[in-house]
C-alpha cells in the first residue's frame, strides 16, 4: 500500500480527488457568461467547449451524457449550467442534480448575458464558499475510478511506461478499484488479445461490435492513415506502424480480465473493475469522455512528451523517454527511464507511479494542473442539422 | 549470439521476446557499431552490428527475413518488410509497413 487516501465522498457515495465548483456552459454561445462567471468567483472553473447547438440523435444523446456526466463527476463539489434555451440546460442541470450535489441553471434567451452573469456569479460565490467548508476524509482504493490513455507515445512507453501503468492497474483492480481504457483504433493489431480478456461472450461481443464499427467507418473515408495515426510524433519516436503502436498501448491495461463494455462516456453502473470505454485516441477528446463516465485521476504514458490536462480530472504523466525526462521535466509527474537501462525493475516503477498516485489523489497538484492545462473537448458523432 | 545472460558491456538496445525479429535501441547507436541487446523475457543477449544510425527508441533487426516476411515483435506480428530484413538493419516506416492500413 502506498499511503492513506484522503479525498471527498459525494451525496451519491462516489468518492472525488478534486473539489470543483464547475461553470458549465451547455452550448457555445454560453461559453463568454460562464467564463465571466469564473473571472468573478475565486475558485469557479468554467469549462467552455465548441458545440451544443443543432445536434440530433446519437450525437445529441453523446453530448448530453457528456455534459451530465462531467457535471456529476465526484471531483465536482458543485455545478452551474449555463446555456442559450431553457430546455436542454434544464435538463442538464437535472440530470446532475440527481447525483444529490447542488445544481442551479440559468437560460441566457430573454434575460440577456449580463443579466445572467449577475445571478450566475451570487450563485457561484454561494457554492464555492459551501464547498470550501468539505473535508476530506480516508477513503479506500476500492473507491476510485481511474482512467488510462497515453500520447505521443513511442517504442519507450511500450518499453517502460505503459508496463508501469500495467502494474498499477493490475494492483488497483486487486484492490477493487475501477479502471477505464480505450483508444477503439489504436487497438489495431492486437484487438484479438483485449477480445481474449473479456470476461463472457457477451461482453467479447460488444466489443467487436463497437471496435469493427469505429474501423470500418476509418476504413470508409479511404485515407492513408500514416503520419495521422501513428501520428508523426510517434514516427518520430520510433513506431513504425499502427500494431506497433497498439501492442505497446494494450501494455498499459494489465493482466486482468475485462468485466465492462462501455459506450463513449458511460458510466459502469457500480460495477468495479477493468472497463473498455469506446473512444477515439485524440488524448483531450478521451479524458473528457473519461471523466464524464466517472474517472476521477487519470495516468498517462508518454514518450515524446505529450502536455495534455482536464480541468476536472488530473493527469498523472510517466514517461520511460530519458531524453523527455530530460528535455520536457516540467510536464513529468513520474520519470521511469531507469527501466530503459535496468537500473529499475517493473515492480520498482510502479511502486513509484502508485506513490505519486495517491499524492495526487491526496491533493498534490500534477504538472499539467499546475502549468494551467484545461483541455476539455466534446466528442462528436457527425456534423449538426 | 550469447546465453549466458552476462553482459560484457553495458546494452544498448531491449528486445520484447525471445521469438522478437527486432529490438529497440536505449540510447543512440551509430553505424558501425556492434552493440549488446537484452531479451526482457529471459534475460539472455545478443549482440550484433548495426549497419545503420539507429536513434534511441528506434528498432534494429537481431533475425533476417525474407522479403515480405511478417515482422515480430512482442511475440505478436506488427507489420511485414516488402523487401525482407538483414540482421543489423535500422528498422523503420522505409522497410516496414502495417499490414492493417
Amino acid at each position: 500500500m502506498a499511503g492513506e487516501l484522503y479525498a471527498y465522498r459525494r451525496e451519491d457515495g462516489r468518492v472525488g480527488v478534486r473539489n470543483h465548483v464547475a461553470i458549465l456552459p451547455f452550448d457555445d454561445l454560453a461559453n463568454a457568461a460562464a467564463e465571466v462567471v469564473a473571472g468573478h468567483v475565486k475558485g469557479a472553473l468554467a469549462l467552455p467547449h465548441a458545440y451544443g447547438r443543432l445536434q440530433y440523435g446519437a450525437d445529441l444523446d453523446l453530448h448530453f451524457r457528456t455534459m451530465i456526466g462531467t457535471g456529476a463527476n465526484p471531483n465536482v463539489a458543485a455545478c452551474l449550467v449555463i446555456g442559450i434555451e431553457e430546455n436542454w440546460t434544464r435538463r442538464v442541470a437535472d440530470g446532475i442534480a440527481a447525483t444529490g450535489k447542488p445544481v442551479a441553471w440559468f437560460s441566457i434567451e430573454g434575460h440577456g448575458d449580463l443579466e445572467i452573469v449577475r445571478r450566475a456569479s451570487w450563485k457561484a460565490k454561494e457554492l464555492v464558499q459551501w464547498a470550501s467548508e468539505l473535508r476530506r476524509e480516508s477513503v479506500e482504493l476500492s473507491d476510485l475510478t481511474v482512467s488510462i490513455k497515453c500520447g505521443e507515445s513511442d517504442t519507450t512507453t511500450g518499453l517502460g511506461s505503459c508496463p508501469t501503468v500495467g502494474v498499477v492497474v493490475d494492483r488497483l483492480v486487486d484492490a477493487g478499484a475501477t479502471v477505464f481504457f480505450g483508444e477503439t483504433p489504436e487497438l489495431t493489431g492486437g484487438e484479438r488479445l483485449v477480445a481474449e480478456r473479456m470476461a463472457t461472450p457477451e461482453l467479447r461481443e460488444a466489443f467487436t461490435a463497437m471496435y469493427d464499427a469505429y474501423v470500418a467507418e476509418i476504413e470508409a473515408s479511404g485515407a492513408d492513415l500514416l503520419g495521422s495515426q501513428p501520428t508523426q510524433g510517434n514516427i518520430a519516436g520510433g513506431l513504425s506502424t499502427i500494431e506497433e503502436k497498439a501492442l505497446g498501448n494494450i501494455e498499459k491495461t494489465g493482466t486482468k480480465e475485462i468485466v465492462g463494455v462501455l459506450g463513449p462516456a458511460q458510466a459502469p453502473n457500480g460495477r468495479r473493475g477493468l472497463h473498455f470505454m469506446d473512444s477515439s485516441s485524440a488524448a483531450a477528446e478521451h479524458i473528457t469522455l473519461m471523466a464524464a463516465g466517472g474517472a476521477v485521476v487519470h495516468l498517462f504514458p508518454t514518450g515524446q512528451g505529450n502536455v495534455i490536462g482536464n480541468p476536472i480530472e488530473p493527469v498523472v504523466k510517466v514517461t520511460a523517454n530519458p531524453k523527455t525526462a530530460a528535455s520536457m521535466s516540467e510536464h513529468i509527474d513520474t520519470d521511469v527511464s531507469g527501466l530503459l537501462s535496468r537500473e529499475l525493475t517493473l515492480p520498482q516503477a510502479g511502486d513509484r507511479l502508485m506513490g505519486d498516485l495517491v499524492r495526487t489523489c491526496n491533493g498534490r497538484l500534477t504538472a499539467a494542473e499546475a502549468l494551467g492545462h484545461r483541455e476539455f473537448v466534446m466528442t462528436r458523432l457527425y456534423r449538426s442539422a | 549470439m550469447s546465453d549466458d545472460g552476462r553482459r560484457s558491456a553495458p546494452h544498448r538496445f531491449l528486445i520484447h521476446r525471445r521469438a522478437d525479429h527486432v529490438g529497440v535501441a536505449t540510447s543512440d547507436i551509430e553505424a558501425g557499431e556492434r552493440v549488446v541487446g537484452v531479451y526482457m523475457d529471459d534475460d539472455s543477449t545478443i549482440e550484433v552490428e548495426a549497419r545503420g544510425a539507429i536513434p534511441l527508441g528506434h528498432k534494429i533487426a537481431v533475425e533476417a527475413l525474407e522479403p515480405e516476411g511478417e515482422v515480430l515483435e512482442y511475440g505478436v506480428r506488427i507489420g511485414r518488410a516488402p523487401g525482407g530484413l538483414a540482421v543489423g538493419d535500422y528498422v523503420h516506416t522505409h522497410n516496414i509497413k502495417s499490414a492493417r492500413w
